[in-house]
């Protein structure tokens, strides 16, 4: 475990924990941004560059900002402002603590973690681009279909019907 | 303390922040940022297990997650739009009022 590993989890995980813990919505998503970013510092740090600038683009680029559009959408000024937490918020956070606790048990008592690094992988995009080319090619369509879908279905369902606009 | 290990831990943390985000927060929205949050401690999890698999040449963990970020992609948008129609309906995106099917 080195000093990068302990800064990006600090990062990660102060980002997160402020996403899911700020009562204003906007400084949530500002808040997720930088613990996506962390994510993908650290798949850069585990050798997964590819991956790691996916992350950035998908996330930081993408989720983020349809999130910050959606909460935009939504946000209507009422003279009293809506609670951030549940009513029955403190159930949810037991339920959450015990099941980090039931993790962290499994992967201490786990003797699969106590392999080594193997040698460092020579990836490069040409042969992520090859294998997705060759053996993933079915899910890689698969996967273009399933996205065309969704997104024409979230245009569908989120198209306002009443003022004729198709 | 092992670097794997670390990962998993670190990993399992943001599993259950998300999880108490999606638990317990009211706006619809945060909810599903909270989900999110799931999604990526796993692909975490595939990437960490991948980089200390025995062959980490096979790109097997790095396909898992591009396959993984797409369907977190797919979801996204599909449930920001299903947030905006009921917030059309209901002028709402508090869970606590969103409690009817039928409006």
């Amino acid at each position: 475990m080195t000093a990068i590993f302990l800064i990006l989890a600090v990062f990660t995980v102060a980002g997160t924990a402020a996403a899911m813990g700020l009562r204003n919505a906007v400084h949530c998503v500002l808040a997720l941004t930088v613990g996506f970013a962390g994510v993908a510092a650290l798949y850069l740090q585990l050798d997964a560059q590819f991956v790691g600038l996916t992350q950035i683009m998908v996330y930081v680029g993408a989720v983020a900002i349809l999130a910050v559009f959606a909460i935009m959408m939504t946000h209507s000024p009422t003279p009293v402002p809506m609670p951030a937490y549940s009513k029955r918020w403190a159930l949810g956070g037991v339920v959450a603590a015990a099941v980090f606790a039931v993790l962290a048990w499994a992967i201490c008592s786990s003797s699969a973690p106590s392999r080594t690094l193997p040698p460092q992988p020579d990836i490069s995009v040409q042969q992520i681009g090859d294998a997705l080319m060759h053996r993933y090619v079915l899910p890689l369509e698969i996967m273009g279909l399933l996205l065309t879908a969704a997104l024409i279905g979230a245009v569908v369902i989120a198209m306002d019907r009443k003022e004729g606009i198709k | 303390m092992s670097s794997l290990q670390s990962y998993l831990l670190l990993s399992a943390l943001l599993f259950s922040i998300g999880l108490a985000g999606a638990l317990t927060r009211r706006n619809a929205i945060l909810v599903l940022i909270g989900i999110e949050l799931m999604l990526n401690a796993a692909n975490l999890n595939f990437i960490a297990f991948w980089r200390f698999g025995p062959t980490p040449s096979k790109l097997t963990g790095i396909m898992f997650v591009i396959f993984s970020i797409s369907v977190a992609a797919a979801e996204a948008a599909v449930g920001l739009g299903i947030i905006l129609a009921a917030y059309r309906h209901s002028r709402t995106t508090d869970l606590d009022k969103m409690n009817s099917l039928k409006g």
